[in-house]
C-alpha cells in the first residue's frame, strides 16, 4: 500500500511538471440526485455484517460500474452515478455512513454471490435480481426496483419485436445472469453469446456480431439513453425481475434494517426523487415496488 | 460424483469443444511456427527481422491481451467478422506459433555444421539439404519440446472461456447457473486435465529418452 | 544468425537474395500500409478515441492497474521460487515418503490449467467454508502452478551439475541438507537463471488471467476503459497502449535474464556447467509458455 502511495506521489509529481493531467469529464452529464442526510447513532443489533462496517469504519458496497443510469463509474472521475448507486448511497446514509465513508467495488454479474460470501462487500446493490436460487447462498433485502426482461436492438432493426422472434438471431447476454438462463431454458434461440458484462455485448450489437442483446429493461434503457438514437429497446418484457439489496445470508438483523430503510424512503418521496434523478430520464415512469420480508 | 454423472452432458459437449479447438490452433500455429522458424533462419535480413519482431512481442504479451484484441478490438478495424470460436483459433494460433517458432528454431541449430557443410560438398540444393539431411536430424530435438508447447496450448484454451466460447473453462459457469456444487463440479474438470495432460507427458518423456539414446 | 546452413552466398544467390529483400521488404510494407489503413479508416486514429490518455484519472487508473499487476508479480514470483526449491528437494529426496508425493503434487499442478485452479479457489472453495480474495487467488494459483514447472526447473538444473560437487561435499562430511542448500541448489540456481527468468515473464503475464475473477490489474482496468461511451469505445488504442506496458516490462525482464547470463558466463567462480545440457532438458520437461 505504502508503494502504492509512493508512486501515485510521484505520479502526480510528474503530470504536475508535465501538466498533461486534464481532469473533469468530456460530457458534462451532472446528474443532479438528492443528497441525503446521514443518520446518527445507528445500531442494529446482532447483525455480524454491521459489526464489521463499525469495525472497519466504513462501508464497502458492492455495485456495477458499466451500467448507465444505473450503476456506472465515469473513468475520467472515478465517480459512481445511477440508480443503484443512489439507492447503495441511501441505504449506507441510514446506517449512518455518509458519502465519504463509502467504498464503491465494481462487481460484474458472474461474481456477485461469491463476493457476498466471501466477505468482499457488506452488500451489493447492482441490478441484482431475487430468486430461490440466490436466496440459498445470500438474502436480499428489498426489492426496491422491479424491471422485466426486454431486448435492446438496433434502432433501424425491424424482424425482432419480441421473444418470440428470436430464432435463429444471436442474442447477447451476461455470463451467469438470469436472462442468459431464461433464454437457454425456454430455447428462445440456440444462438447464444456470453461475455462478462453488458457493454461488451452493447459493444458486439454495435459491431453488429450479434442481434440482440437481452437482460432488463432498466440496463437496456441506459444503453439506449447513453448513445441516443443508435439502438431501441423493443418494449416487451417477459419476467419481472425485482431488484433487491444482496446480503450476506442469515444476517436478519441487518436484512430488517434495510427494509425499514427502503419502506421510509418509498413512504416519504425519497425514492421517487433518486428515481426521477436517474433512470426516470429515460422518459419512463416508474412503479414502486413492495418490499417482500420472507 | 454425482455432479459429473447429472452434467456428462455437458462435460462432454465441453471438452468436445475444447479439443476441437485444441485441434484447430494446433494445427495452425504448427504451420505459422515453422514458416516464421524458416524466415527466422533465411538468408534475408529484413525477413529474419520481421519474424524476430513478430516473435518478441507475441512472446512477450499475456495471451488473455491477444484474446482480448480478437474479440473487441479487430472487429471494430472490419476486416473479416468472426465468431468467438474462430476468434479464439486465431490468437491461441498467433500466440502459439511464436513459440512453436522457437522450438523449431532451435532444433535446427542443434545440427551440427558439419552436416550441412557436407550435404552441400555433395552439391545438395538447399531445399534438398534442408529435407534430407537437417530437418530429419532437427525432428529429434524438436519432437518433445514441441509436445511441450502443444500441451501448454491444450491448457490454454481454457482461457476462451472468458470470451464466449463455451468450452472447459466454462463449466464453471454452466454448473453455476444450475446451482450444483462447484468444488466438486471443477475438481472434475481439473481430473479431465490431468488425464488429458499425463498422457502426452509420458509421450514426450519417452520420446525425449529414445532420442536422446540415438544422437 | 545461424551459419549452419549457408556457404557464403555466390554471386547468382546474391542477387536472388536481393530479389528476396526487396519483395519481402514490400510485402511487409503493403501488410503494415493495409493495418495501418483499416485503422485509419475504422477511425481509431480519431482525436476522440486517444483523449482519455489526457485525464489524470486514467492516468492513474492505468498504473494503479500496472501496480496491482506487478504486486500479485512480485508475491508470486517469491512465492513460486520457494515453492520450485522446496519440491525439487522433495523431489530428488532418497524416502520415497517426500519423493512421491511431491511429484504427485508437482505433476498435478502442472497439468491443470492455471484459469480451472483460479475458478477451484475462488468459485468452489468458498463452499466449503474457504474464503479468499481475489488477489490472494491469484496468487496462490500462480505460485502453484508456476512454483511446480520451476520445481522441475532446479531439479534439472541440479542434476546437470557435475557429480564432483556432491561427491566432494560428502566427503568434506557434510550433511544431506547442507549439500543441496549449501552445494547444489546455490549452483543450480545460476546455471539455470535464464530458465528461471523466462518463467518468471510466463508468471507476470498469467497475473492478465486475473481479470477473469475480478482481480482488478492492468488488463481489467483496460477491458472496462475500452468499453467506456465517452471516447466511443477506445478498445484499438487502448489495447495498443496496454500491450506497450505489458511487452516493455516483459522485455525488461529478459533483458535482465540475458544480462545475468553474460555476467555469469564471465564469472570465473562458476565451475563448468554443463548449462545447455540442463536447458535441453528443462525445454523437454515443460516449455516456459
Amino acid at each position: 500500500m505504502r508503494v502504492r502511495t509512493l508512486a501515485m506521489v510521484l505520479l502526480a509529481g510528474g503530470l504536475a511538471l508535465s501538466a498533461c493531467g486534464k481532469e473533469g469529464t468530456p460530457t458534462d452529464s451532472g446528474q443532479a440526485a438528492p443528497s441525503q442526510s446521514v443518520a446518527a447513532d445507528v445500531s442494529v443489533d446482532g447483525s455480524p455484517t454491521f459489526d464489521a462496517i463499525k469495525a472497519r469504519g466504513k462501508v464497502v458496497i458492492g455495485v456495477k460500474e458499466d451500467q448507465p443510469g444505473l450503476g456506472y463509474k465515469d473513468p475520467t472521475t472515478n465517480k459512481y452515478s445511477g440508480f443503484d448507486v443512489e439507492v447503495a448511497k441511501l441505504v449506507a446514509a441510514q446506517l449512518g455512513y455518509g458519502e465519504d465513508k463509502i467504498e464503491y467495488k465494481a462487481i460484474p454479474s458472474a461474481g456477485r454471490e461469491q463476493a457476498i460470501i466471501n466477505g468482499d462487500v457488506d452488500y451489493y446493490v447492482g441490478t441484482y435480481t431475487i430468486n430461490d436460487g440466490r436466496k440459498e447462498k445470500i438474502s436480499f433485502a428489498g426489492p426496491y426496483f422491479v424491471a422485466g426482461q426486454d431486448l435492446l436492438v438496433k434502432a433501424d432493426n425491424t424482424d425482432i419485436t419480441g421473444p418470440e422472434t428470436l430464432k435463429g438471431k444471436n442474442v447477447c447476454s451476461a455470463t451467469g445472469s438470469t436472462p442468459i438462463k431464461r433464454v437457454k431454458d425456454q430455447g428462445l434461440t440456440d444462438k447464444i453469446t456470453e461475455f462478462q458484462n453488458y457493454s461488451q455485448c452493447v459493444a458486439k450489437l454495435d459491431e453488429g456480431a450479434v442481434d440482440a442483446v437481452t437482460t432488463d429493461d432498466a440496463i437496456l434503457k441506459g444503453y439506449a439513453a447513453a448513445e441516443e438514437g443508435k439502438y431501441k429497446v423493443v418494449g416487451k418484457t417477459f419476467s419481472e425481475e425485482p431488484y433487491g439489496i444482496g446480503l450476506p445470508k442469515d444476517d436478519k438483523a441487518l436484512r430488517d434494517k434495510v427494509n425499514d430503510v427502503l419502506q421510509a424512503s418509498l413512504d416519504d418521496g425519497t425514492w421517487q426523487k433518486i428515481y426521477d434523478a436517474t433512470l426516470g430520464k429515460s422518459g419512463s415512469p416508474a412503479t414502486k415496488p413492495t418490499i417482500d420480508r420472507y | 460424483m454425482s455432479v459429473l454423472t447429472n452434467n456428462i452432458d455437458l462435460y462432454l459437449r465441453a471438452f468436445g469443444t475444447t479439443i476441437q479447438l485444441f485441434f484447430f490452433s494446433a494445427i495452425g500455429s504448427l504451420v505459422l511456427g515453422t514458416f516464421l522458424a524458416m524466415l527466422r533462419v533465411s538468408p534475408v535480413p529484413v525477413l529474419r527481422a520481421a519474424a524476430t519482431t513478430y516473435v518478441t512481442l507475441l512472446r512477450n504479451t499475456p495471451l488473455t491481451l491477444v484474446f482480448f484484441f480478437f474479440l473487441f478490438a479487430y472487429p471494430l478495424l472490419k476486416i473479416l467478422q468472426l465468431e468467438p470460436f474462430p476468434a479464439a483459433a486465431v490468437a491461441l494460433t498467433l500466440y502459439t506459433s511464436a513459440f512453436i517458432c522457437e522450438v523449431v528454431r532451435s532444433g535446427i541449430n542443434t545440427v551440427p555444421v558439419g552436416q550441412a557443410e557436407a550435404s552441400r560438398a555433395l552439391g545438395l540444393t538447399f531445399s534438398q539439404m534442408l529435407s534430407n539431411v537437417v530437418l530429419p536430424q532437427a525432428v529429434r530435438s524438436v519432437v518433445p519440446p514441441l509436445v511441450s508447447t502443444l500441451i501448454a496450448l491444450l491448457k490454454n484454451t481454457t482461457i476462451a472461456a472468458g470470451f464466449s466460447v463455451a468450452e472447459a473453462g466454462s463449466i464453471s459457469y454452466s454448473l453455476s447457473e444450475q446451482g450444483e456444487d462447484l468444488l466438486a463440479g471443477l475438481a472434475w474438470v481439473a481430473v479431465f486435465f490431468v488425464v488429458l495432460v499425463i498422457p502426452l507427458t509420458l509421450l514426450q518423456r519417452s520420446l525425449e529418452k529414445r532420442w536422446s539414446v540415438a544422437r | 544468425m545461424t551459419s549452419v546452413l549457408f556457404d557464403v552466398p555466390g554471386p547468382k544467390a546474391r542477387t536472388r537474395h536481393r530479389a528476396m529483400a526487396v519483395v519481402g521488404t514490400l510485402g511487409l510494407l503493403a501488410l503494415i500500409a493495409f493495418v495501418l489503413y483499416r485503422f485509419y479508416d475504422s477511425g481509431q486514429f480519431t482525436a476522440k478515441k486517444w483523449e482519455w490518455l489526457q485525464y489524470e484519472a486514467i492516468q492513474i487508473g492505468l498504473l494503479e492497474g500496472y501496480l496491482a499487476t506487478l504486486q500479485a508479480f512480485a508475491v508470486a514470483a517469491v512465492g513460486a521460487l520457494l515453492f520450485g526449491a522446496v519440491f525439487a528437494t522433495a523431489r530428488l529426496s532418497d524416502h520415497k515418503f517426500f519423493s512421491a508425493p511431491a511429484t504427485a503434487i508437482v505433476e498435478f499442478f502442472r497439468a491443470v490449467p492455471l484459469l480451472i485452479m483460479m475458478f477451484l479457489l475462488y468459485f468452489g472453495f468458498p463452499t466449503i467454508g474457504v474464503k479468499m480474495t481475489p488477489f490472494v487467488v491469484v496468487v496462490i494459483s500462480l505460485i502453484l502452478y508456476n512454483g511446480s514447472v520451476l520445481a522441475e526447473v532446479f531439479r534439472a538444473g541440479i542434476l546437470s551439475l557435475p557429480r564432483g560437487q556432491s561427491e566432494a561435499a560428502y566427503a568434506l562430511g557434510m550433511r544431506k541438507t547442507q549439500v543441496m542448500v549449501l552445494v547444489l541448489l546455490p549452483q543450480a540456481l545460476r546455471a539455470m537463471l535464464p530458465t528461471i527468468i523466462s518463467q518468471l515473464v510466463v508468471l507476470l503475464k498469467d497475473t492478465a488471467l486475473g481479470f477473469i475473477i475480478t482481480y482488478e490489474e492492468l488488463l481489467y482496468y483496460a477491458k472496462n476503459l475500452g468499453g467506456s461511451l465517452e471516447f466511443s469505445r477506445p478498445f484499438v488504442p487502448v489495447t495498443i497502449v496496454v500491450a506497450v506496458m505489458y511487452i516493455a516490462t516483459c522485455l525488461l525482464l529478459t533483458w535482465l535474464a540475458t544480462y545475468l547470463e553474460k555476467r555469469n558466463r564471465r564469472s570465473s567462480k562458476v565451475a563448468h556447467i554443463d548449462t545447455k545440457k540442463a536447458e535441453e532438458t528443462v525445454l523437454v520437461g515443460d516449455s516456459t509458455i
